[in-house]
């Protein structure tokens, strides 16, 4: 069957858990910014953790099902319609052919998460279903959906509808948002005031956040440490050799405003890196709109550690509850 | 010189092996890495090598960070008695110098540049002290490349002159990065050169572009068919400037499916290049010759 797209929102993706293993030829991994978010958005309509599922970022998109379907909207809170009616989110959701799901406005978070009972179709480039828009690469066409596609959605046996994820293991960015930061790669490149300044003054998320990078203002310029410039590096004190960017490392240009890759991540530049935001905290900074007060805290190895088993042990009580 | 190491949040460890660019950094990382690869090494899950530096992506839940930096570092012990030799190709790539798609392109960010009276090209040729855009062409296209990373976005090498460093062309970035660059252009920023491999943002000078494309995400060009991308790190480039007329002829021949690169199987010995840098380039390009 197929899903009829009458309108696509703002910027709809296909996207499922990514693409790993391409990032040394300059392919990012891809897949959902809000991972724990996609994984219980299939598990709730009977798919695999890793099927592919729409990606909505701060408006949802418009679609007409051909024949009957499982669904279910996790991720951000924005009021789920089916025909009009007003229905749960994290819930699997029943939806008859020729109805039309449609969503209201943004109330917090970022994005949602529709995934179907079957799970999108999409042919597989490099082993993954994600859309990687700069290369034309995966999900529908290659792009972000339009208006009159038409979404391949593939088979499975229908979940019970109803089925619905507790309160307690839905995650909300705290206000203001936090996100756990391992100091490491060039954070020797700035002065020790400057190291302090950065985990303790306010920041905001900028309106330049997107699958890429997320941008942050507010906090003082930082300081570098004095130095001749390595050859190669570029003339800037924030320059570096070019190098490999991890996922989730926060580079500072010119010192002025932190971006920090995510999924969709330029593989390597020339940008100083003060540390990486641990793994934990990746899907989170997926649900952070523009403006959204943020603040970076230190942990060590141990700290990121402890929280990535947290996590884990949320993922595992979700699939307690459905699987 | 011994790496440093620093762990990239829970998931990356970051490997430095020179702060400064230079072949023996280069070749440094690229023997460590393909060291790596070898050690089948559990719980690594990506190698990324890049122009002095890689990085390796890890999952924590496999092995302990501790112990994977553990087992890094007595590979580099082993990695350093290693011979600086590798096997690798050269590959001709035919550059339009001076073309009017990225003139068109530099005219229309010119506020963005250092030089807003001169083009990309005589800026890079007056910073460089050369007489003129001929002269900077010449030594741009008169010594090989060696692709030193590949990445930014999908499959655009990073290209290092093999040169010494007083001939290494230094050109600044853009004051501001551009928001277009045409596909298929040839960049150059510090001391590295760079084919953007798509459409998209840019930062590095513009000089030219060549008709041959290096990423087909639709696999549909006959030496892309095995695999997207065109380019790996350790293989070598020479440009080759062409006018108009063959920039036309080879365009066509892509479109008609026909264009095939000149690629040649080569062997490259870092110490005999380090004895020798123009009578080194001089085997590699012969090997161009061979028909």
């Amino acid at each position: 069957m197929t899903v009829k797209v009458l309108n696509p929102g703002l910027s709809t993706t296909v996207q499922d858990l990514g693409r790993p293993g391409y990032f040394h030829l300059g392919i990012p991994i891809g897949g959902a910014m809000d991972r724990l978010a996609l994984r219980a958005a299939n598990l709730l309509v009977g798919n695999d953790e890793g099927a592919a599922g729409l990606e909505a970022v701060f408006i949802g998109p418009e679609l007409e099902f051909t024949q009957d379907a499982v669904i279910a909207v996790t991720g951000a809170e924005m009021p789920i319609k089916i025909d009009g009616a007003e229905r749960p989110s994290w819930t699997a959701l029943r939806i008859k052919g020729g109805q039309i799901l449609s969503f209201g406005y943004l109330q917090k978070g970022a994005r949602i998460y529709v995934a179907i009972s079957g799970g999108l179709d999409v042919p597989l480039a490099l082993g993954s279903r994600s859309t990687y828009p700069i290369g034309a690469l995966g999900g529908y066409k290659g792009r972000a959906i339009a208006k009159f596609d038409e979404l391949p959605v593939g088979t499975v046996a229908f979940a019970g509808e109803g089925r619905t994820i507790p309160e307690r293991l839905r995650r909300r960015p705290a206000m203001p948002a936090e996100l756990r930061v391992l100091p490491g790669l060039y954070w020797h490149r700035v002065v020790e005031e400057s190291q302090q300044g950065f985990f303790d003054d306010p920041w905001k998320v900028a309106p330049e956040a997107d699958r890429m990078g997320y941008r942050f203002r507010g906090g003082r310029p930082l300081k570098f440490v004095e130095r001749e410039q390595p050859f190669g590096a570029g003339s800037d004190p924030s320059n570096i050799v070019d190098a490999c960017y991890p996922y989730g490392s926060i580079q500072v240009p010119g010192g002025t405003e932190p971006i920090i890759l995510h999924r969709d991540a330029v593989s390597g530049g020339g940008y100083f890196m003060l540390g990486t935001v641990i793994s934990a905290d990746m899907d989170l900074i997926g649900q952070l709109q523009p403006n959204t007060p943020t603040r970076f805290v230190e942990v060590d190895m141990q700290q990121a550690l402890a929280a990535r088993r947290d996590r884990q042990g949320v993922m595992q009580s979700i699939r307690d509850i459905l699987v | 010189m011994s790496n440093r190491y620093s762990f990239g949040g829970d998931e990356h460890l970051f490997v430095e092996c020179d702060e400064s660019m230079s072949l023996e950094a280069f070749f440094k990382s690229l023997s460590m890495t393909s060291a790596v690869r070898e050690s089948r090494i559990a719980g690594v899950t990506e190698i990324c090598p890049a122009n002095a530096s890689f990085q390796i992506k890890f999952d924590p839940d496999v092995i302990k960070p501790d112990d994977l930096l553990r087992e890094l570092t007595a590979i580099e012990g082993a990695a350093e008695k290693t011979e600086p030799v590798i096997k690798t190709r050269i590959i001709e790539i035919p550059v339009f110098y001076q073309d009017p798609w990225t003139y068109e392109t530099l005219m229309r960010f010119r506020e963005r540049h250092q030089d807003p009276k001169a083009t990309d090209l005589e800026y890079a040729a007056q910073v460089n002290g050369l007489s003129g855009v001929d002269a900077f062409i010449a030594a741009h296209s008169g010594a090989p490349w060696f692709v030193s990373m590949v990445g930014f976005v999908a499959g655009l090498p990073f290209l290092y002159q093999m040169v010494d460093r007083p001939r290494q062309l230094q050109v600044p970035k853009y004051l501001r990065p551009r928001t277009d660059t045409p596909k298929l252009t040839i960049g150059h920023g510090g001391c590295f050169s760079c084919i953007y491999s798509v459409r998209g943002a840019g930062g590095y000078q513009m000089f030219g572009i060549t008709p041959m494309p290096i990423f087909d995400p639709e696999q549909k060009i006959s030496y892309l068919r095995d695999f997207m991308v065109f380019f790996r790190p350790g293989d070598i480039v020479k440009f080759k400037p062409i006018g108009r007329d063959d920039y036309d002829r080879a365009v066509e021949d892509v479109v008609a499916g026909t264009f095939a690169p000149t690629i040649r199987g080569v062997t490259f010995d870092l110490r005999e290049f380090q004895k020798d840098v123009d009578g080194c380039n001089a085997r590699l390009e012969g090997a161009l010759d061979d028909r």
